[in-house]
């Protein structure tokens, strides 16, 4: 695009794709923000008068905000901190020559591709159910008593479930930047007298770095959104101890019909998410550039 | 320190044989190279001698101790990689540094160890760079460096001038020398270069499929080649067979002549032919004469600038004393 003209027809080519794109982002984001001040209960349709920063002010100042928001912050990092180093084992047991390798890589993968409600749904029937659940069988067998995992540790239950579905994603990345490193590097170390710990430290994990902070950022910007673990699980209980913010959000506005509370927190969510990714960018992102 | 003894060594890949049993001796102090053209087993031969390859049988000794079984690390070797292998993320001084670190030698002793090096290697200014930064040539001398600093008892080095151009190989090439001199450590070398290795190696050995074809000085195999292949390999440009009625006439099934040892003249000589190509060198000039009884035209030598010209008849005449005979094996006779 060296010339004056073919840039700016360039410009004129590509702007119906950003201006569509714009909208898509901008009018949903622009209704959300007009709806946090507006008094808006759905049990009282035809009058949404202005209400300046009230949404805002029961937001904060529910009983279930500042749960919700440790809640967030513990599925985040403890889906993360299982997910990178569990696929970071994986990815060095997959990256070893072994019979089957193919299926095995693939049935690794194989959670990615299960929809969240349905992973949801089976693993609080058919795994963590006390009565019915292999894990309540197994310890009966054993004769101890059964956990009941969502009524005794419901965050831990749902950062397992969560872990499960996002682990081949960290793993099948982490697989692919091993595979790119070169042979003759880890044999160098070796004749330099570098153990299999030392080259894992020094060479394959800075080898990794990039990846791993892909891996992380990617999954943040989802796992701040998880909900449908969460629904078809624990509703977010008992109490609110598995309510994240995004559950909140879907309590406020469907089940106490407060669209404009629900909007403010939607409003929250998003200044958060930002909050968020721009430390992480900061924090990380000279890893993307080196 | 510095003797490396192979004895009766073998080495598969499944079903395949890439070496079958071989013998060699490397002396201390020795200038080693393995030359062949690609496939002949030489860079397996010295990633059998590192370690990094496990030997199928057979058994190897570093400095008269069974080194058969001994991993990588402990064998008291440092190897310099084709891709010269350093450490991206690290900068020149910790890549350096590296052997040392693994070696847990003190930090001041680390720094002294790696600022001898650079002064050797000339490079002090680079020490805080990363190798992404750094010309090819640079990074060959890190790679020497952080072979350098372990004091090993032996240099590998696996064809490591062949990703830099032609001038940088020239100069790197008398580098790698000076520091044999300099260090008299022993040194092995592989390379598919027969110039390299004749100008830098003690000692050449020659490799065909995993076998030892000859061993010998530089010298040696230019002058008594012990078989046709040897012949062919080394010298450039390479060597001019004949065979037919006009190796028969010598007593032999083969005849060799290197394009140095052959006479031209317009008026008489032993073999008649055609001037077909020419290169002029400047300092030399090359003809391509196609005669009776050779497959592809013979390459002729002639000093200076001479003036003949593309299609002129000639004859070409063999110094008797450089001709070499073989027999229908291949074998040099006499």
């Amino acid at each position: 695009m060296a010339t004056k003209a073919s840039r700016s027809s360039a410009r004129l080519m590509i702007s119906p794709a950003v201006i569509l794109l714009l909208g898509w982002m901008i009018i949903p984001l622009s209704m959300t923000i007009y709806f946090s001040f507006l008094r808006y209960n759905l049990l009282q349709p035809g009058s949404t008068p202005f209400a300046g920063w009230e949404n805002y002010y029961w937001f904060f100042t529910d009983p279930s905000f500042s749960a919700a928001m440790v809640n967030t912050l513990v599925l985040v990092t403890g889906v993360l901190t299982i997910t990178t180093i569990g696929g970071i084992c994986f990815a060095l047991l997959l990256d070893r020559p072994m019979f089957g390798q193919g299926i095995i890589r693939i049935m690794v993968i194989a959670p990615f591709f299960v929809m969240p409600t349905v992973s949801g749904l089976v693993w609080k029937n058919m795994f963590m159910n006390p009565v019915n659940g292999i894990f309540g069988r197994i310890a009966g067998a054993l004769g101890m008593q059964p956990v009941d995992f969502f009524g005794q540790i419901p965050m831990a239950s749902i950062i397992l479930i969560v872990s499960w579905m996002w682990l081949p994603f960290a793993t099948l990345i982490l697989l692919t930047a091993l595979q790119s490193l070169d042979q003759e590097q880890l044999e160098a170390a070796e004749m330099d007298g570098a153990s299999w710990p030392n080259r894992f430290w020094f060479i394959m994990l800075p080898h990794m770095a990039r990846a791993i902070t892909v891996v992380i950022l990617i999954q943040t910007i989802f796992l701040l959104s998880i909900f449908a673990e969460i629904l078809v699980t624990t509703n977010g209980g008992p109490g609110v101890a598995t309510t994240n913010l995004t559950y909140l959000i879907y309590v406020s506005s469907l089940l106490q019909y407060d669209v404009g509370i629900g909007s403010a927190g939607g409003v929250v969510a998003i200044i958060l998410a930002n909050i968020v990714a721009f430390f992480l960018m900061r924090m990380i992102g000279k890893n993307l550039d080196a | 320190m510095g003797h490396i003894s192979l004895s009766q060594v073998t080495k598969s890949f499944g079903d395949v044989n890439v070496i079958p049993p071989l013998d060699l001796e490397i002396n201390e102090g020795e200038f080693v190279v393995f030359v062949g053209p690609s496939g002949c087993g030489k860079s397996t031969l010295l990633r059998l001698i590192a370690g990094l390859e496990d030997i199928t049988s057979g058994h190897i000794a570093i400095d008269g101790q069974d080194a058969t079984d001994v991993p990588p690390a402990k064998r008291g070797l440092a190897m310099v990689f084709q891709s010269y292998a350093l450490y991206p993320h690290m900068s020149v001084r910790k890549n350096i540094a590296f052997p040392l670190r693994m070696a847990k030698l003190d930090k001041a002793e680390q720094d002294r160890k790696v600022e001898e090096a650079a002064r050797v290697l000339n490079l002090t200014d680079y020490l805080d760079r990363r190798p992404g930064q750094l010309s090819g040539g640079q990074r060959q001398r890190v790679a020497i460096g952080r072979a350098i600093v372990r004091e090993p008892s032996a240099f590998l080095f696996d064809e490591p001038l062949s990703n830099l151009d032609a001038a940088l190989r020239v100069n790197m090439r008398l580098e790698i020398s000076e520091l044999h001199k300099q260090l008299a450590t022993t040194m092995v070398y592989v390379t598919h270069d027969q110039v390299e290795a004749m100008t830098m190696a003690d000692k050449i050995v020659v490799l065909r499929a995993g076998n030892i074809e000859q061993v010998g000085s530089p010298l040696e195999l230019y002058r008594k080649p012990q078989n046709k292949f040897v012949a062919g390999f080394i010298g450039s440009p390479k060597m001019n067979f004949l065979t037919g009625k006009t190796a028969a006439a010598h007593g032999a099934d083969t005849i060799g002549i290197r394009p140095e040892h052959l006479e031209v003249s317009r008026e008489s000589g032993d073999w008649k032919g055609i001037v077909g190509v020419s290169e002029h060198l400047g300092s030399d000039t090359f003809f391509h004469v196609p005669v009776a009884d050779s497959e592809a035209p013979l390459t002729v030598r002639v000093s200076g600038e001479v003036d003949l010209r593309r299609g002129e008849e000639i004859f070409v005449s063999p110094q008797l004393e450089h001709l070499h005979r073989f027999d229908a094996q291949g074998r040099a006779i006499g």
